[in-house]
């Protein structure tokens, strides 16, 4: 078997067990990124130099015994919205073009204490706000099942790169579906932990609610592997939470007798496209085969989650965001006159249109006169929508519906209607404004070939409900093929339009410049 | 449209959130926030009274550090990104008092 | 008959807690460190790092509140004032708006129009902003974080007080509290305690208040008292023409006296408050409330009333030592050491104040060290050394903190009280005076003085004077 196109802890096990060494497992991710770059821009850095460094450097422990963990000498990439040392962090923006981190986010130290191997930052939608990953300042990433549509975002880079085998696996964020629908777009396995599981330290926030850090792999077990070395109670992070109950990996059971499983029918009510209805009920029926109980509800709500969402997650971004200024780090403009005039020409040149529109959206919600109507409303909705989600789990175990209404859509049709893209997050946002786990698989493919996601809510803290479920319907639906890595190469010539990648696209972190000024090569993908 | 953003409140929300916006974006981002506004009244549907506004989804109280000094001198990390800087400060264009 | 103006004034006081570190980070908070060497991630605003509240402010601000008589909210949280300054590296400061920790309190001020409560609204916690400096030869201005997330308490008065003295009692009470608690040095040079003014004026006997300023940067009871008449008299000016009072913030520049608006239009005011969805709730049990009263330490006004119970010190006396924690202290524990509260007393309200106010210092900036005064007081009691020399050793103390036995020993000060060496001494001042000695002779008793003057002079001091008298009686 190729090494692309193994899972995390297959790859984990050869290296433990001396049959591939971690230099050859991060050479192989290497290689296949060269290849692929051109065609999905999956990254936005990758760092040749210190992977190959730091691989060896993991053999070396591994060999001499030291480090045993099922992921050490994995390669990983991580969403360019976590804090890496002395590695480009640029949440794909232009403001913060340049800026390289004094530290390294919690959830990568653990990763890097498990002998994680980091390749790369992958691309995201600016400021992780964005369902298609087309609003990174450096260019779209195209899906690797079919590379005119997106990958969905915002941890669209994670996602793709997983589906195209440049890395066994990934890191992504999710405040409103980044993690789920990505997955679900692109074939492979999303986890939305429960807020507080996995430290927010060093993850450059978006909205800080709402925002958690999760894997992203090609199957379950990957996931819960992850997970389980990433979680951590951490003082730095006063909303990070105290758990017992870490060891995911003891959940991989293929067991669901018994087990409650609801679907929302307002989940499968109009807007859902029957194709992945169809999936979905198909999934459900494959739970329901190995002894699940499943039956339809109404949740409640549902539509009232994307307004009370906006308003949240744009109120939070809008103070969030206004460190960038020019001052400390990133993007200072050319050209100003004073104080002001710096801040608001840094700004305006720096941020993206989405990014900007939100920000104005949160400053607006937030501002006096308008914090009663709309901050506070929305933050009733969220009390009201949490109830709603209690007393469904006070009949279900899980919670089973689609992670989004349709599959991937061709880019550049979601971005001219922002409301019309922010629909399609009906399915998960309600999630993160309840700080519920939530997990998508992939469960079939479309007419189009493009892949289609179940998603699977928990409780609070049930993250090993969900995984059992998830493990449980993995099995029962049998191996799933991500697209072969010939077949993404071939597709080439579709990303034509994605700006002087003459060179392949990849960008190296000892090659991105990031000293001088925004003409990193960065500028060569039509991106800023 | 139910919401009519004026130029004033653009211009006002464009001080707020530091944002300068050429003729045709205000445009554009007037009728944007006016949609995205129609959209959000939607929660007026709901009826919120007596219902107490979360802000935290969990419990969780009194997150405390000891006052202990565990940091020691990073002021040359701490400069390393800064766009503009001067005698170990950060450098900005003259503040008027 | 020309219009009679009442001046209504509230105060916003802020107050750098005493704490080790910063309010959301490990930081310290030592003052007077080269720029940007106490910073982190967290008060830098880098991207993605998070604020941790510092266990030790919430504790000093519910002593403060509990001292002020004010009620605590046992369930408080932080929210964010959004605001874009280079001083704020977040450009949103954290602080508390919805629950502040302590909330309707107040103390009562002493001034000589007489005694009245003035009301404190609220207390809330939140960070101090870092330092701009501006450029000499540059056109820019320098930041310096080193300030930034300092722990405050921002102390939020009604607006009880009616003239400048009013102020400066309440700022004077205030400050010996919060010095008392040991929550903060409140040195307004250094800026530990800062004091906004908000001031309006209305006609004598109207209800409603007139439209108020509110004026920044004044660091001196001094200057707060000038800003108070000088805004005053703007006000009035302005009603008077007929014109109205703008509701603006206005800064102070003490060397014209005269104040100006601050800000620009760029400067909405529209601070967006939020709960900060960084930090979580703090709950304040009974149990940590009850814990804090009972630390609570001694404040002035009981300490005033031992002192003249305990001690039998005079209601004058007892006031000038407790009107300074440090003086107190030092009043204390030297009492303590020696046992002689009157003698310590005496030291402090004389010597000590004499000294003090030729230094131009303030009682807080005393240095020495009880012990060493405990051992001066000892050497005068058993006679070793006389009130004279007693003095110039005290200054010796008060500069450079010496151990005055060591000091005595080494420089040959003790009293020389050998009959038969000072006989010959005073034998010596006879001969060389014999028109005092004719005088005394001649029923002037008051010759008497000039000659054990002669003898002490002779002595350089050491002798004791009561012994001298006695032999030149004798051999007269």
């Amino acid at each position: 078997m190729q090494i692309s196109s193994m899972t995390a802890l297959e790859l984990g096990r050869k290296i433990r067990q001396r049959e591939i060494s971690a230099v050859e497992a991060a050479e192989a991710s290497l290689a296949r990124i060269r290849e692929a770059e051109a065609s999905l821009n999956c990254f936005v850095t990758v760092d040749e130099e210190g992977a190959l460094a730091r691989a060896a450097e993991v053999q070396k422990a591994v060999s001499s015994g030291t480090l045993t963990a099922p992921l050490a000498g994995v390669p990983v990439g991580i969403k360019d919205n976590m804090c890496t040392e002395g590695l480009l962090t640029t949440c794909s923006s232009k403001i913060l073009y340049n800026f390289k981190p004094t530290y390294t986010a919690e959830a990568v130290l653990n990763l890097e204490k498990a002998g994680a191997v980091i390749v790369g930052k992958t691309n995201m939608d600016e400021f992780a706000m964005g369902s298609t990953t087309e609003t990174s300042a450096f260019g779209v990433t195209r899906n690797p099942w079919n590379t005119e549509h997106v990958p969905g975002g915002s941890s669209g880079g994670s996602c793709a790169a997983v589906a195209s085998g440049e890395v066994p696996y990934a890191l992504g964020s999710d405040t409103g579906g980044s993690i789920r629908q990505p997955s679900s777009f692109c074939g492979v396995t999303g986890l939305k932990p429960t807020y507080g599981t996995v430290s927010r330290y060093g993850l450059i926030a978006y909205g800080s609610s709402l925002d958690q850090i999760g894997p992203i792999a090609r199957d379950v077990s990957d996931c819960a592997a992850v997970l389980e070395t990433i979680a951590s109670w951490d003082r730095k992070d006063s909303t990070s939470v105290k758990r017992e109950d870490c060891d995911f990996t003891a959940a991989l059971v293929d067991d669901v007798k018994g087990l409650k499983i609801g679907i929302p029918s307002d989940y499968l009510a109009a807007g859902l496209d029957e194709e992945v209805k169809a999936a979905i009920l198909k999934a459900a029926d494959v739970l329901k085969t190995k002894g699940a109980q499943v039956e339809e509800f109404d949740l409640s709500l549902v539509e009232y989650a994307i307004p009370a969402y906006y308003v949240i997650a744009s109120a939070e971004a809008s103070s969030n965001l206004s460190r960038f200024d020019g001052v400390k780090y990133g993007y200072r403009a050319k050209e100003y006159e004073g104080l002001h005039s710096m801040y608001k020409k840094s700004r305006s040149e720096g941020f993206g249109e989405e990014v900007k529109r939100r920000i104005m959206l949160g400053s607006f919600v937030l501002s006096s006169g308008y914090y009663d109507a709309y901050y506070l409303k929305a933050l009733r909705t969220k009390a009201l929508i949490k109830q709603a989600f209690d007393r469904a789990f006070e009949k279900y175990d899980v919670i089973l519906g689609p992670a989004a209404p349709t599959t991937a859509p061709k880019l550049g049709e979601s971005l001219a209607d922002p409301i019309k893209m922010y629909l399609g997050d009906i399915y998960t946002i309600s999630v993160n404004l309840a700080g519920l786990p939530g997990m998508t698989v992939p469960c079939g493919l479309d007419a189009k070939g493009l892949p289609i996601g179940v998603q699977l809510i928990g409780d609070c803290f049930q993250e090993k409900k969900i995984i059992r479920a998830a493990y449980a319907y993995e099995q029962g639906r049998g191996p799933w093929e991500l697209p072969a890595p010939a077949c993404v190469a071939g597709t080439a010539d579709a990303a034509g339009g994605n700006g002087g990648c003459a060179d392949g696209g990849v960008r190296t972190a000892a090659g991105s410049g990031c000293a001088d000024d925004g003409a990193r090569t960065a500028a060569g993908k039509g991106g800023i | 449209m139910a919401n009519i953003i004026s130029d004033e409140t653009m211009e006002y929300v464009g001080i707020l959130a530091k944002l300068e916006l050429s003729d045709e974006q205000k445009e554009q981002a007037k009728k944007d926030m006016a949609r995205m506004l129609d959209y959000i009244d939607m929660l007026n549907e709901l009826d919120t009274s007596g219902v107490e506004p979360m802000s935290h989804v969990f419990p969780v109280n009194n997150v405390f550090r000891e006052d202990e000094v565990a940091n020691g001198d990073e002021r040359e990390k701490i400069l390393k990104n800064a766009p503009a800087k001067k005698e170990g400060s950060f450098m900005v264009p003259k503040t008027v008092e | 008959m020309a219009k009679q103006y009442e001046t209504v004034i509230g105060l916003e006081v802020h107050v750098e807690l005493a704490t080790k570190t910063k309010i959301f980070c490990g930081c310290s908070t030592a003052f007077g460190g080269a720029p940007n060497t106490h910073t982190c991630p967290v008060c830098t605003g880098m991207p993605g790092s998070l604020p941790v509240l510092n266990k030790k402010v919430v504790e000093l601000a519910m002593a403060v509140g509990l001292a002020t008589n004010c009620k605590i909210h046992q369930f408080c949280k932080f929210d964010r004032k959004n605001y874009f300054y280079p001083d704020n590296p977040q450009n949103y400061q954290i602080s508390q708006l919805y629950l502040p920790i302590c909330y309707e309190g107040g103390i009562e001020i002493e001034t000589p129009a007489g005694k009245k409560i003035v009301g404190i609204h609220e207390i809330h916690m939140e960070e101090d902003a870092g330092k701009l400096i501006h450029d000499e030869w540059e056109d820019c201005s320098l930041v310096d974080y080193n300030r930034s997330g300092v722990p405050l308490i921002e102390i939020v008065s009604e607006p009880d007080m009616r003239s400048a003295e009013e102020v400066i009692a309440y700022l004077d009470k205030l400050r010996l509290i919060i010095q008392y608690l040991g929550a903060s040095d409140c040195k307004l040079q250094e800026g530990s305690m800062r004091a906004d003014v908000n001031l309006s004026v209305r006609e004598a006997g109207a209800k409603e208040y007139g439209t108020r300023t509110e004026m920044k940067n004044l660091n001196s009871f001094k200057a707060i008292a000038r800003a108070v008449e000088g805004e005053r008299a703007r006000q009035i000016e302005l009603l008077e023409e007929g014109k109205k009072v703008i509701q603006e913030t206005r800064r102070w520049d003490d060397n014209k006296e005269s104040s100006y608006p601050m800000r620009s239009k760029e400067d909405a005011q529209d601070y967006r408050y939020f709960p900060d969805p960084d930090l979580v709730p703090v709950i304040i049990s009974d149990e940590w409330l009850e814990e804090i009263r009972a630390r609570q330490p001694e404040l002035r006004t009981e300490k005033l009333l031992r002192y003249k119970k305990e001690f039998d010190i005079p209601d004058y006396d007892a006031g000038i030592l407790t009107g300074s924690k440090r003086m107190a202290d030092i009043f204390e524990e030297t009492t303590a050491l020696c046992g002689r509260p009157k003698k310590v007393s005496n030291w402090l309200m004389g010597e000590t104040l004499r000294l003090l106010k030729e230094e131009g210092m303030e009682p807080e900036e005393l240095s020495f060290s009880p012990e060493n005064l405990a051992k001066l007081i000892r050497l005068t009691e058993d006679g070793t050394i006389n009130q004279t020399v007693a003095k110039e050793v005290f200054e010796k103390i008060f500069r450079e903190d010496i151990d005055p036995q060591a000091y005595v020993e080494e420089h040959g000060l003790k009293t020389v009280s050998d009959e038969d060496e000072l006989r010959r001494v005073v034998e010596d001042v006879i001969a060389a005076n014999p028109q005092s000695v004719s005088d005394y002779r001649g029923g002037k008793k008051k010759a008497l003085g000039f000659l054990v003057g002669q003898t002490m002079k002779a002595m350089k001091g050491k002798a004791d004077p009561g012994v001298v008298s006695r032999i030149l009686t004798k051999l007269l």
